[in-house]
């Protein structure tokens, strides 16, 4: 008990740090603090579409943070979320838009598709790293940039004719509810939500539960002892970037089949397969502490966009405040340790 | 008399725990003093207050008769006292020089004056005879090396008073000769020396006084002259300890494992083990002796499936088994205590509990259809512990917290309540107290008049005289000679072992 205390007491605290720097930041820059903050807390929770929105937002970050605390409990730094989420996006738009048919078919083969591309980006490094012992890290992110190319070749040549954007998915693949748009005054909130805390509880089942998943985190602290054992270390290795992949490819489903209903070229990185490492982070890797965390993450990149308009704070800050969270949490060690002198002078 | 170093009535607590209750120890100039006590006695928690690490609530310490405050190991080094930790504190990458040095660089112009520093090194290392390789790699070097490396650099501290703990565990029986000379050359030149042990016969061999302590409390300080094996181990466990395993004659019964012919590479490519044959019935148990890097732990590895065979034949109870994955090995009988207890023996990181299920967790009842039974697992974890008294505040403690003799519990019960035909014991004792030692060869031997074959592998030749029914001694990847440990001697074992042939061995003996 006392040590679940402690696991929750590390991000409170580099919140509520995040928090003070962001305030002192504006003190400096001559902003009001009140002022600020309460546009921030406006921009999240002052009308139901902000509301919807923040929702819409913590969707993807659920599922690319499940990804990354999934390979990280079994060992494992899957750095290439960002490009198992473009892959499955893409996927997803694929089959979203190349046929119709009943909904109840079409979007769970669109979200399936997504789920498979997604793994099978992560299954790559997977094999490489358990068959030629190269590095997934390296893997992952050179798998980024191919994935980002490769789907803009795709969408302009292969889905459309030359075109930077494919057209709209049809409506029985579309994870878009009329009922929950029109309960948050029309935000662009979806169904993708159950989606996401579906992938949760499906995530702390294999780790916690399943005996795939014990092979998987024996596999993740100590290999020697795992082959010990008669486990596969190749093969649990694969295995545990096919399910992390999968859930990063569900992410991409969000987006293509949410949020946007269509699949566009980028010029660059979408960001939320990174956001996805610190939201791992920030959870502690475990499935209850991601969404937690994703809500934190996807309340804070909302409620920001209503800085500006009504306080005249830029933005940014809030992107200070979420670095300097994580970067306490990365190094909670130091929070631990003053933890420990503060309690040690206690007792004193 | 004069002291170097008094310790008066240290009381060290832990939440929950009294390390040291009013201990007592004294030790004199030039002496090799050995502090003797089981695992968890309270040790390390004396040797810690000495160099600074912990502060004592009670007690006082003198250094050269003067009443001193050490507060950190900064302080105990100026104070001339050193310590040599059982795990060695070296950078790997940095040449042995380079490690010695490391805090206390001899510079010129701001930058550090290799020369010299090469020169002091190597006048320590000639001095007591250290045989040292300033320009050796730290990673490279052996673990004997290794240990020197970290005597000198307390010596290049200026250390007259060296902490040793436990510096035989992790060597070979040629290595611990080495460093026993190397002690007697340290005295020999004015210096002090505290011995931290549960080892007997090194303390019988080398020192001058002991003081045992246990639970936490000074028991007695002797000298060793007036004193003998038996009293000490008394003295440390509280009760009578029997040394001779008390064991009936074997009654060998049919070939449970026969191996023949087998080649193994090592992870460098190179064949250690070479056209090796080996065979073992059930109800007996055959010593595997040698000096470390002949091949044994590469058989082991290749009998259970963890290294693959490059020829030959291994057999159990008539099928063969060689290049079979590891858990179809598991599943043909054969249970398997290894080496190295932390790298292949146990996940540190997962709770006791399931450590103690970590070769049966997929088999009803403790997993179906998928999905794990932490009930059941932990059900069977709980009888487990409790039979194979392994003491552990709960099952759910990670078993990184376990003790290395409780953590051994574990595993043997774990390999041994699976029932195997063959039971491989690879260094079963390694860095374990008497009782611990007398647990693990009491069960080995019930094993053994339970009908099973029971390999040993040890670098102990102790052990593997008293344990085995038949030695087989390995050199340079074969099985050399296969003697009698009722007919042998360690003077014979240990030059078979050294490559000597069976006659020319059994000609210097007799």
């Amino acid at each position: 008990m006392v040590k679940r205390l402690s696991h929750l007491l590390v991000p409170l605290i580099a919140i509520i740090l995040g928090l003070a720097a962001g305030a002192l930041i504006m003190l400096v820059s001559g902003y009001s603090v009140a002022s600020g903050y309460s546009a921030l807390w406006n921009g999240i929770f002052g009308e139901i579409y902000y509301v919807g929105e923040t929702i819409r937002q913590i969707t993807p970050y659920i599922l690319s943070g499940l990804a990354v605390a999934f390979a990280f409990r079994t060992g494992l730094f899957n750095i290439g979320v960002e490009g198992q989420l473009l892959v499955g996006w893409t996927a997803a738009v694929w089959v979203g838009t190349a046929f119709d048919g009943p909904a109840y078919i079409h979007l769970p083969l669109a979200l399936i598709t997504a789920a498979a591309a997604g793994g099978l980006w992560g299954f790559i490094p997977g094999i490489l790293k358990a068959r030629f012992y190269v590095h997934e890290v390296i893997v992952t992110i050179m798998m980024n940039y191919i994935a980002l190319h490769m789907t803009n070749y795709i969408i302009s040549n292969v889905l459309t004719d030359h075109q930077d954007k494919t057209g709209k998915i049809h409506e029985s693949a579309s994870l878009r509810s009329p009922f929950l748009e029109q309960i948050t005054d029309y935000s662009r909130l979806h169904l993708g939500i159950i989606v996401a805390l579906l992938a949760a509880v499906i995530m702390w089942f294999i780790i916690n539960k399943s005996t795939k998943g014990f092979e998987l985190r024996a596999v993740g602290f100590n290999q020697h002892a795992s082959q010990y054992a008669g486990m596969s270390v190749r093969k649990n290795i694969m295995t545990s970037m096919l399910i992390s992949g999968a859930f990063a490819g569900l992410a991409g489903a969000m987006e293509g089949l949410g949020t946007f209903e269509y699949a566009a070229v980028k010029g660059a990185f979408t960001g939320v397969g990174f956001d996805g490492i610190a939201v791992a982070l920030l959870g502690g890797n475990t499935a209850v502490g991601v969404v937690l965390a994703a809500c934190l993450l996807g309340g804070l990149k909302i409620g920001a966009l209503n800085m500006p308009i009504e306080s005249g704070v830029p933005s940014e800050v809030v992107d200070i405040v979420i670095a300097i969270i994580i970067l306490f949490v990365a190094s909670s060690y130091a929070i631990r340790f003053v933890m420990g002198k503060l309690k040690k002078k206690g007792a004193n | 008399m004069e002291y170097v170093i008094e310790m008066l009535n240290i009381r060290k607590a832990f939440p929950g725990i009294v390390a040291n209750d009013n201990i007592n120890l004294q030790v004199k100039k030039g002496e090799i003093h050995a502090l003797l006590g089981e695992n968890g006695a309270g040790k390390s928690t004396l040797m810690n207050v000495l160099f600074g690490l912990y502060q004592p609530e009670r007690g006082e310490i003198r250094v050269r008769g003067e009443k001193v405050h050490i507060n950190s190991p900064n302080k105990a080094n100026d104070l001339g006292i050193g310590m040599v930790h059982q795990h060695f504190m070296l950078v790997d990458t940095f040449t042995v020089a380079e490690n010695i040095i490391l805090g206390k660089e001899p510079k010129k112009f701001g930058r550090i004056d290799r020369k010299r520093a090469g020169q002091e090194v190597q006048d320590i290392s000639d001095r007591y005879g250290l045989q040292i390789h300033p320009e050796a790699k730290a990673a490279d070097i052996s673990v004997g090396m290794q240990q020197r490396a970290e005597i000198l650099k307390t010596l290049y501290r200026g250390a007259d008073i060296l902490i040793f703990d436990e510096p035989t565990a992790v060597l070979t029986p040629h290595e611990i000769k080495e460093l026993m000379q190397i002690m007697k050359n340290l005295v020999k030149e004015g210096k002090s020396i505290i011995l931290i042990t549960h080892k007997l016969k090194e303390i019988m061999e080398i020192c001058d006084r002991v003081t045992v302590i246990r639970k936490g409390k000074g028991i007695k300080t002797l000298d060793v002259r007036d004193t003998n094996q038996d009293e000490l181990a008394s003295l440390m466990v509280g009760r009578e300890v029997s040394f001779k395993t008390e064991k009936r004659a074997a009654q060998p019964g049919a070939e449970v494992l026969a191996i023949d012919g087998i080649t193994v590479k090592d992870t460098r490519g190179i064949e250690t083990v070479r056209d090796l044959s080996l065979s073992v019935k059930a109800g007996e148990i055959v010593g595997i002796a040698g000096v470390d890097g002949n091949g044994q732990s590469e058989l082991i590895e290749a009998v259970t499936g963890l290294r693959k065979t490059d020829s030959g034949t291994i057999t159990l109870n008539g099928k063969q088994i060689q290049n079979l994955t590891p858990r179809k090995i598991t599943e043909s009988g054969i249970g398997h205590i290894p080496q190295d207890r932390h790298k292949h023996g146990l996940v540190l990181d997962f709770p006791i509990g399931e450590n103690i299920l970590l070769q049966s967790y997929y088999k009803k009842p403790y997993s179906a259809l998928g999905v794990l039974h932490k009930g059941e697992m932990y059900k069977k974890a709980r009888s487990l512990i409790t039979e194979y008294d392994v003491r552990t505040p709960d099952e759910y403690t990670h078993a990184r917290a376990l003790s290395g003799g409780n953590q051994q519990k574990a595993i043997i019960g774990r390999e041994i309540d699976r029932n195997p035909d063959l039971l491989i014991a690879a260094q079963p004792t390694r860095g374990l107290d008497v009782g611990a030692i007398e647990f693990v060869h009491k069960k080995l031997i019930e094993q053994r008049d339970a009908g099973k074959a029971v390999l040993l592998l040890s670098f102990e030749l102790e052990e593997i005289m008293n344990l085995s029914d038949r030695i087989a001694v390995i050199f340079e990847g074969r099985i050399i000679a296969s003697v009698n440990p009722q007919e042998t001697t360690e003077q014979e074992l240990g030059l078979l072992m050294a490559g000597s042939t069976q006659k020319e061995a059994g000609k210097a003996n007799g």
